[in-house]
């Protein structure tokens, strides 16, 4: 790490100001890049690998990934500081897995409780339980992806097996150092059913502390990236789940685990 | 027990069907009033001016047509059509008679006209010849002023063809004592007139036309008694029969008396309100601070019993219909600048009392949820925020937002009192203002403001620094120098405020003789009667009757002026990377997307008669060839519009870029407010722009900031549209680093919301404290569309299914689908917040 924290430096791939549906109130949301899994469904395909990349955007090449230090970074999140004031909001790590940069993952964390700003993570915690345990105490809510308890089946879609994620997740949980939200990406093929969604709620249920799970509707937006990207996008002819759908998924999750479950962020 | 009852209250069946009538036909022109005012001034011909219009006012009351409309509670009609509108010849009438037989058909606000109608008009308007405000005006401007009009450098339109309006009255004098007690004032005032008094004649003339005005007014209301009881007798429903024996008791005793309960003070506020649109044609006739005034009525109704909420509810509802039921017709062009049939009556909850402390009740919550009930453009609905404001208040604004009507416009007390205070206003006056019209703000009944006096184009002094002051073959402003020869920014910067200053002072001459004109030949003695101090000073508002006095014309244009300001000096003088002669040629070639075919048939008329000088033959092949090659469009600007787009713009919260743009609005707003009006007032500077950013963008030539010509110019204090790419905070942080204090005839700011936005209690909660931050760090205003682009885009497609759409223009709503395809483009263009 370096010498001063604020000078740690780490990969970017954006910074959105007026997040307000990942996490308390107005929200600006910091981008890592580098990803441990390769989700099929990924509506980032631009933050998988860590390496500085070209994407085609709207015919134009635009370089994606940037080096920056905390310090820099957390100068535009001051920009909003009156919001957060008043909506209670803050920072949010997103990616990527933040936590495949664990040092400037933490000096980030940091830098915003130290001035007093809430912060909040998306992560799936696939990360070594050493690296998770020290950003705990400078992360108000962690939104954590819990895709799938079937191992095999996670493996199929994500390209590894999910063991290392789900024991982080009673880790976290047993911590009580911060509040521990689950959310589910639903996506059609994968996990879009009613067993598959309740297992998930089960389980969440279970992890002492845990009262919130968001299901997160699939959704094509990144589609486009992947022609950028010179990718193949495997999910073309899947269809996003209609309301009716994730209404009758949320019920289910509800009545298995009487979490509080909300469709969207 | 909680302080406010918050809760919504169900709307009645009513409302629906009121609302159902009142958009059966399309709006339609009526010519009775325009007759009678005509023929009472055929019978006045050797009286004094304010005697004539007080005469002419109780003529046309006595004689006008009347309507109770199908289960309206409360009355008073200006047109026996819905929605219909009189017409106003004092101020001008050419254009009408003009547009006879295209006003039913043109894209902005048509309106059906009867072939008996237009015959009356045009009898009636024979009389006008030489005898309007407008003739007055223009005979009293100076020849550069009309020249730089003919340009189009600012549009002074509005006063300049119509009756000013753009007030607040005292309604609560009417509600506490009537016309009754108001002339009974006015007879004391009178009485103790003496006629050795130096001001003896003016000042006893103008307090016996304003008794003739309250008389009138109170003659007016008892022909709806009479009416209603007739209605009444041949009345086969109980309820109804009941209903309208009541109206013919309100009307018995209201405006006459003061209100002795709710529905009589809803029926007085609605005469007051319907008779000052009947005295003259001036819009923005705001009723203010209706929870305010109308509180006690409703408070000692149900302390008593004798009212309960949801019938309250429902007579608010009513007048919210009503307010809908007035229209007015204007000239094609200025239709163009107030498209919608808006009427800009502004009514306004919460805030501070004249103390300080918050006044919210009951009726701030009902307002609010009025304009959910009736879902229409009138009243524009503004809410007043500070510090103290109720946070339940604010939310359930924010649910009247969400519905997408484009209501309430957020007002910021932190500003908007200092700001008053500046211009001379008591701190305690300050604390109770309103908003008028759009977005201007004044203290009710003690003012005329002036507030809509002109719109103010600042792209086009910006045009002539690169002409010498030339525009199409004349001289508009003063000589400013060779352009190309500047050698540094500050030179160039000079230059524009030079041309700034200049059109500016043109201005003040345009509106400084267009108020000489309305105080000589139409001052307005109802309208004066309830307007401090004008009984005791014995005159009417339009001679500086009121206690404070301003003109407020309005500039806009300020995103395209900082973003091109900042384009030069970045790429002309600081990186050198493009040459003054290559950016004026650009300009000249309108980056060579092809000229407008205005300017190239004026290019083509200025080189055939540059042959004709030379003593050459005019080739018609080699005329048209010019003329494609000038309207073709190339790629040879391609390089100087990227690097135009590179450079940083206004609206991306970056501090140097917003720094620049205060100083570009302080080229408006600071000479601005060294000029004084005939009616002893200041000069104060709005920004903002009505609908006026697209029809006066039409106008004006392509812009250094990449803006091609005739396209719209940016509104109000927004960023042009799509350069704010860093979403709503950041949009707001660069907004709010505009002075908005100096502002102080009010800023506009629109800001375009996705409905996914506001989902939820959640999504209430972030767009409140969205309102709250914009606040917290000075800026003025706020409005939102929150629609989605979609929709928008649907409903230009198929309008049969979006009748009832409304959305925010400017500094009021409209129905969508009654705006002229250019504006439907300009909003569905602004760029659009989506929470990520």
């Amino acid at each position: 790490m370096a010498e001063n924290y604020l000078d740690e430096r780490g990969r970017i791939f954006d910074i959105q100001r007026y997040s307000i549906h990942d996490g308390s109130g107005i929200r600006t949301i910091v981008f890592l890049k580098g990803c441990v899994l390769r989700c099929k469904w990924c509506c980032n395909p631009e933050s998988q690998e860590y390496k500085i990349q070209t994407m085609t955007v709207q015919g134009k090449p635009k370089v994606i990934g940037q080096d920056v230090t905390v310090r820099e970074v957390l100068e535009t999140v001051e920009r909003d500081r009156t919001y957060y004031r008043r909506s209670n909001g803050g920072m949010t790590l997103s990616g990527g897995e933040s936590l495949c940069q664990p040092a400037f993952c933490e000096a980030l964390l940091r830098g915003a409780k130290e001035r007093g700003l809430t912060t909040a993570m998306e992560s799936m915690a696939c990360a070594d339980w050493k690296v998770i345990e020290r950003i705990l105490p400078y992360l108000d809510t962690y939104l954590m992806d819990i895709k799938h308890t079937d191992p095999v089946k996670h493996e199929k879609f994500t390209g590894r097996r999910n063991e290392l994620m789900l024991e982080n997740a009673k880790k976290v949980a047993a911590s009580g150092m911060t509040e521990l939200v689950i959310r589910v990406p639903v996506i059609p093929t994968f996990n879009c059913t009613k067993e598959e969604i309740e297992s998930i709620a089960r389980f969440s249920a279970a992890l002492p502390g845990v009262k919130k799970m968001h299901l997160l509707p699939y959704h094509r937006l990144g589609q486009d990236k992947y022609e950028g990207l010179g990718r193949q996008y495997e999910l073309k002819d899947i269809v996003p789940p209609d309301n009716a759908t994730m209404e009758a998924l949320a019920d289910a999750a509800r009545r298995v685990s009487g979490l509080d479950v909300q469709i969207g962020g | 027990m909680a302080k406010f009852y918050a809760e919504a209250i169900k709307k009645s069946d009513r409302i629906d069907r009121l609302k159902e009538n009142l958009f059966r036909k399309m709006p339609e022109i009526e010519s009775a009033r325009a007759r009678l005012l005509t023929e009472s001034y055929r019978q006045t011909e050797n009286e004094p001016t304010i005697i004539r219009r007080a005469k002419a006012f109780q003529h046309i009351l006595r004689n006008i047509p009347i309507i109770i409309r199908d289960e309206e509670l409360v009355v008073g009609s200006t047109t026996i059509a819905p929605r219909g509108c009189q017409t106003y010849p004092e101020f001008s009438y050419e254009w009408l008679e003009a547009e006879f037989d295209t006003v039913a058909t043109r894209t902005a606000d048509p309106f059906y006209i009867s072939e008996e109608a237009k015959k009356e008009i045009a009898e009636a308007d024979k009389y006008w010849k030489g005898k309007t405000t407008s003739e007055l005006a223009t005979s009293y401007m100076a020849p550069e002023t009309l020249v730089a009009m003919k340009h189009n450098m600012f549009t002074p339109g509005n006063y300049f063809y119509n009756g000013v309006g753009h007030v607040t009255v005292h309604y609560d004098w009417v509600l506490a004592v009537g016309f009754s007690g108001i002339a009974e004032k006015a007879k004391k005032a009178l009485e103790a007139c003496k006629v050795s008094d130096a001001d003896y004649a003016r000042r006893s003339r103008f307090l016996q036309a304003v008794i003739i005005s309250c008389e009138a007014a109170v003659a007016y209301a008892k022909r709806y008694a009479v009416l209603a009881r007739d209605m009444a007798q041949k009345e086969g429903n109980a309820a109804r029969r009941a209903e309208l024996q009541r109206i013919a008791d309100n009307c018995e005793r209201v405006p006459e008396y003061g209100a002795q309960n709710f529905w009589e003070a809803c029926q007085s506020f609605w005469f007051v309100q319907q008779l000052l649109q009947i005295e003259s044609s001036g819009h923005s006739i705001s009723p203010g601070r209706f929870d305010q005034y109308m509180y006690p009525y409703y408070k000692k109704d149900l302390d008593a019993g004798k009212i309960t909420r949801e019938f309250a509810q429902e007579l608010i509802d009513c007048i919210w219909i009503k307010l809908n039921d007035l229209n007015k017709c204007r000239d094609a062009a200025s239709a163009e600048g107030f498209a919608g049939y808006s009427l800009f009556q502004n009514l306004i909850v919460g805030g501070q009392n004249a103390e300080g402390l918050d006044v919210t009740n009951d009726l701030s919550y009902m307002c609010l949820t009025a304009s959910m009930h009736v879902m229409l453009p009138q009243p524009s609905l503004s809410i007043r925020v500070w510090n103290g404001s109720p946070h339940e208040l604010l939310i359930h604004a924010a649910e009247v937002t969400r519905t997408g009507v484009g209501l309430p416009a957020y007002y910021n007390d932190e500003v908007i009192i200092p700001s008053l205070m500046s211009r001379g206003l008591t701190l305690q006056d300050a604390r109770e203002y309103n908003i008028i019209g759009c977005v201007e703000p004044q203290k009710a009944g003690k003012t005329e403001g002036w507030h809509d006096a002109a719109f103010f184009n600042m792209c086009r002094p910006l045009e002539l620094v690169f002409s010498d002051g030339m525009d199409k073959g004349e001289q508009v402003g003063p000589h400013t120098g060779d352009v190309t020869q500047f050698k540094t920014f500050e030179e160039f910067y000079d230059a524009y405020k030079a041309q700034m200053e200049y059109s500016i002072s043109l201005l003040v001459n345009a509106d400084n003789a267009i108020d000489a004109a309305h105080a000589e030949r139409c001052p307005l003695p109802f309208l004066s009667s309830m307007i401090e101090d004008c009984i005791g000073r014995g005159k009417t508002v339009q001679e500086g009757g009121a206690v404070y006095n301003f003109t407020g014309p309005q500039g806009f244009g300020i995103a395209n002026m900082a973003d091109s300001l900042y384009a030069i000096k970045t790429l002309v003088y600081d990186e050198k990377k493009v040459t003054m002669e290559e950016y004026r040629k650009a300009l000249a070639e309108n980056y060579g997307k092809g000229l407008p075919a205005s300017e190239v048939e004026f290019l083509l008329g200025e080189v055939v008669k540059n042959l004709h000088a030379a003593g050459k033959p005019v080739n018609e092949a080699e005329v048209a060839s010019a003329a494609r090659a000038l309207m073709t469009p190339t790629n040879k600007y391609d390089k100087l519009l990227e690097m135009i787009d590179a450079v940083p713009k206004f609206g991306n919260d970056i501090e140097e870029v917003d720094a620049f743009a205060r100083d570009v609005a302080y080229t408006y707003t600071r000479p601005l407010e060294k000029y004084r009006n005939p009616r002893g007032g200041q000069y104060q500077a709005g920004l903002y722009p009505v609908s006026a950013n697209v029809p006066l963008g039409a106008q004006t030539g392509a812009t250094p900031d990449g803006r091609l010509a005739g396209k719209p110019v940016a509104d109000g204090v927004s960023p042009s549209a799509g350069k704010d790419t860093h979403g709503p905070t950041a949009t707001a942080n660069s907004v709010s680093r505009l002075d908005h204090f100096i502002a102080s005839n009010g800023t506009l700011f629109n800001q375009k919301f996705h409905p996914s936005a506001l989902s939820g209690r959640k999504g209430l909660e972030n767009f409140v404290a969205l309102i709250r931050s914009y606040f917290d760090q000075k800026g003025s205003h706020m409005q939102f569309n929150v629609v989605s682009r979609e929709t928008l885009l649907d409903a230009q497609k198929h309008p049969e299914n979006y009748k009832h759409l409304v959305v925010r223009v400017a500094g009021y709503s409209a129905l969508f689908t009654t705006l002229s395809r250019s504006l439907q483009d300009d909003i569905i263009n602004r760029t659009e917040q989506q929470g990520m």
